[in-house]
């Protein structure tokens, strides 16, 4: 599904990944961990290709195809989604309108016609269910006024829509209560599917508590200088990140 | 070709059964302006009197006037000697065929769906269909007629109906009342006359199409609207430039005159030829637009989506001289490159309980500025009135200018005032939210800007809502990234 080799990548002439390796194979739950600052914003914002970093070095194929080729609108329709950390607000854009035009694009683009004013709906109300997301708030401007939490949910909602390949969740646990929490996280397992991969990038263990990952890879000054298997998760919240830095040197 | 003979000669008949094809197509008098030449239109067009004098009075007036200088615009000298001021000349192709014609220009027409024979037309290749500024398009006459409505051109007009003439042009806009109205009023050419009777609901959208195309010719139109009592009509005004080279002078006057409970919306959409990406070319549009709500709890509004012109200076007004009179302005103006644009709008509380409503949202990118110029006045005599005015500013990049002057003048305790302004910017992660979901950069900025002016867009009669949201994409098109 995901190959990123010797991943070098820069931003305004500081180097933010080091040469960073990963292989997720379809169906996989990758769990990615770190401090802040530590570049797991920009991997994700790099996979989705958006145009501030600067690729020093390595190469990123997805599904058979060099990524950093794609514009970020091509890599979005061929099912890489990013669930944002800070989703941004569009004021006067109905949230439908946006997520209408976003599933329809996705369809023209695998030769599909627009779906129909009947089937949009019944699909949006599905979705909507699944995260609990509020049947008004798709009235709204997209993100516009929506609370930390309702972001949060709308960002699955949105993933839930298009049923991407792959799904690069970035700290979307951050800023929500245990309850969004579990409905948020509830969401992503009813997306799991054998073809299907996630990349949840988080600072905390708890997240992973809900949703389980099949490997665990700790992010560290632009390098990944750790993974094993979902107990690391664990180890990390037990020791502190502080326990890395003996361990990476 | 004979087929073609044929279309062409159906439609140019077609012209003449409504009446507004001129009978000097081909004349044309020298450049510059004098008196002889105002006695030498008005003598062509076998005007009456009052029509001569009516022109040599504005003329007279004009000299005496300075161009106006206190717009947030840089003005180039214009040579008012260098200007044709009457001519429908037969225009000379530029071009044998659509190949050779600018292929920007060409993806442009496409995208609005310009049928091809048209997109000649507008591009300067050579067919033989010739529109001239003197021609006006208008459909389903005999309907309007038996409704008592008069829909014709302004030269119709004058020669059908000289007592209306006489009785309302210049009221709203007198030709003292600036320099670019002095001039129209002195040398317009033709335009349209809308007459609705007491009682009348216009039972169709009034429309007319406006194009400039013969190079280095002025186009001076004139427009008229007279609701009498009880009275309602809707009229749209659209108007695209096919020129790519030459600054063309354009200094229109539209008046519009409201009776009792009589009510009239002004609709325009404009996308005159802004000038090429290095400022090059584009069309000056310096325009007069009025409307006097002379009757009690009369209505006026002006709604307009403004992306063309190199350079705009356009402020529709309304002055609410009857009781209960409403005046309102929806407006959306996008500059792009180096366009500039100062528009806004004159609300006038005459009348008491007047109201007027003023929405006005500006979108610049590239290198362009633009400017909302606004006055809210309000008599002594004008008690319990109200306004409410919101100018938005939306920014993409950082090298346009968004500027806004709001006047207000209040001559009374018992009226309110609002006034709410916002700038805001669109985003590059705007941008990259919508690419992240399959939405491209251009789509994304039309979803955004069409989000902004909804509320001016959903003011528009539903024909024109759509030409007006497509046109805000194009005319941003590669304003970002």
């Amino acid at each position: 599904m995901l190959t990123i080799k010797n991943l070098r990548v820069a931003i305004e002439g500081k180097e933010i990944l080091k040469g960073i390796n990963l292989e997720i194979k379809a169906g996989e739950v990758h769990a990615i961990m770190g401090p802040n600052g530590s570049g797991k914003s920009t991997l994700g914002n790099v996979l989705a290709g958006k145009e501030e970093y600067e690729i020093l070095d390595g190469e990123i194929w997805y599904e058979g195809e060099d990524l950093l080729e794609l514009s970020a609108e091509d890599r979005a329709r061929k099912g890489l989604f990013l669930g944002f950390q800070y989703p941004v607000e569009i004021p006067g854009v109905p949230m439908v309108n946006f997520i209408k035009t976003s599933v329809n694009e996705h369809r023209k683009f695998k030769g599909l016609e627009p779906l129909t004013a009947g089937e949009f709906l019944k699909l949006m109300r599905e979705k909507k269910e699944l995260v609990h997301l509020d049947s008004q708030l798709t009235n709204r401007s997209v993100n516009e006024g929506f609370s930390g939490g309702e972001k949060k949910k709308n960002e699955i909602f949105q993933m839930a829509m298009l049923e991407p390949k792959l799904a690069i969740l970035d700290e979307t646990d951050s800023g929500l209560d245990i309850d969004a929490l579990r409905i948020v996280s509830d969401g992503v397992n009813a997306l799991k599917h054998p073809e299907r991969s996630t990349i949840v990038i988080t600072h905390y263990q708890r997240l992973l508590e809900y949703i389980v990952p099949d490997c665990v890879h700790v992010l560290y000054q632009g390098k990944i200088v750790k993974s094993a298997g979902k107990e690391l998760a664990l180890e990390l919240e037990e020791k502190g990140y502080d326990w890395l830095k003996t361990h990476s040197l | 070709m004979e087929e073609q003979d044929k279309i062409l000669q159906e439609v140019t008949s077609q012209e003449y059964k409504f009446g507004f094809v001129s009978d000097f197509e081909s004349d044309s008098i020298p450049k510059g302006l004098n008196e002889d030449v105002i006695r030498t239109i008005s003598a062509k067009k076998n005007e009456p009197e009052f029509m001569l004098q009516f022109r040599l009075d504005a003329y007279r007036k004009w000299l005496k006037m300075p161009i106006p200088d206190w717009a947030y615009l840089k003005i180039p000298p214009i040579d008012f000697q260098d200007i044709i001021y009457y001519s429908a000349p037969k225009k000379k192709p530029q071009y044998e065929s659509l190949d050779e014609v600018d292929p920007d220009l060409i993806e442009t027409f496409n995208k609005l769906g310009i049928p091809l024979e048209e997109q000649k037309v507008l591009a300067g290749v050579a067919v033989d269909a010739v529109i001239d500024s003197v021609s006006v398009k208008t459909t389903f006459k005999e309907t309007l007629a038996e409704k008592g409505v008069i829909f014709c051109s302004f030269s119709e007009a004058v020669k059908e109906h000289p007592d209306l003439v006489k009785k309302y042009l210049g009221m709203s806009v007198p030709t003292s009342d600036n320099f670019f109205a002095a001039l129209n009023s002195a040398v317009f050419s033709d335009g349209s006359f809308c007459y609705i009777p007491k009682g009348v609901r216009c039972p169709m959208e009034l429309s007319t199409y406006f194009r400039i195309n013969a190079a280095g010719t002025g186009q001076f139109e004139r427009t008229l609207i007279v609701a009498e009592d009880d009275s309602y009509v809707s009229y749209l005004e659209g108007c695209t430039a096919p020129m790519r080279d030459e600054n063309q002078l354009h200094a229109a006057v539209v008046e519009i005159i409201a009776m009792d409970r009589a009510e009239v919306k002004y609709s325009t959409v404009q996308n005159w030829y802004p000038g090429n990406k290095e400022g090059k070319g584009g069309v000056y549009n310096f325009v007069t637009k009025r409307g006097i709500c002379r009757g009690e709890s009369s209505k006026i509004s002006w709604t307009q989506v403004e992306t063309g012109s190199a350079i705009t200076w356009k402020y529709p007004s309304v002055i609410m001289m009857g009781d209960n009179s409403v005046g309102e302005f929806n407006s959306v103006a996008v500059t792009n490159n180096h366009q500039q644009a100062d528009t806004g709008t004159k609300m006038i509380h005459i009348g008491k309980n007047t109201k007027s409503t003023i929405v006005s949202k500006g979108i610049s990118a590239g290198l362009s500025d633009n400017s909302y110029r606004g006055l809210v006045k309000v008599l002594p005599g004008a008690v319990n009135s109200r306004n409410f005015s919101q100018c938005d500013s939306l920014l993409l990049g950082s090298t346009c200018g968004a500027h806004t002057f709001p006047y207000i003048e209040v001559g009374n305790k018992s009226s309110i005032v609002e006034h709410e302004a916002t700038t805001s910017k669109i985003g590059e992660d705007q941008i990259f939210y919508c690419n992240q979901r399959g939405i491209s950069t251009e789509d994304a900025i039309g979803m955004i800007v069409n989000g902004y002016a909804k509320e001016v867009l959903n003011k528009l009669p539903m024909e024109f809502a759509v030409e007006a949201q497509k046109l805000l994409a194009i005319s941003l098109e590669g304003s970002v990234g």
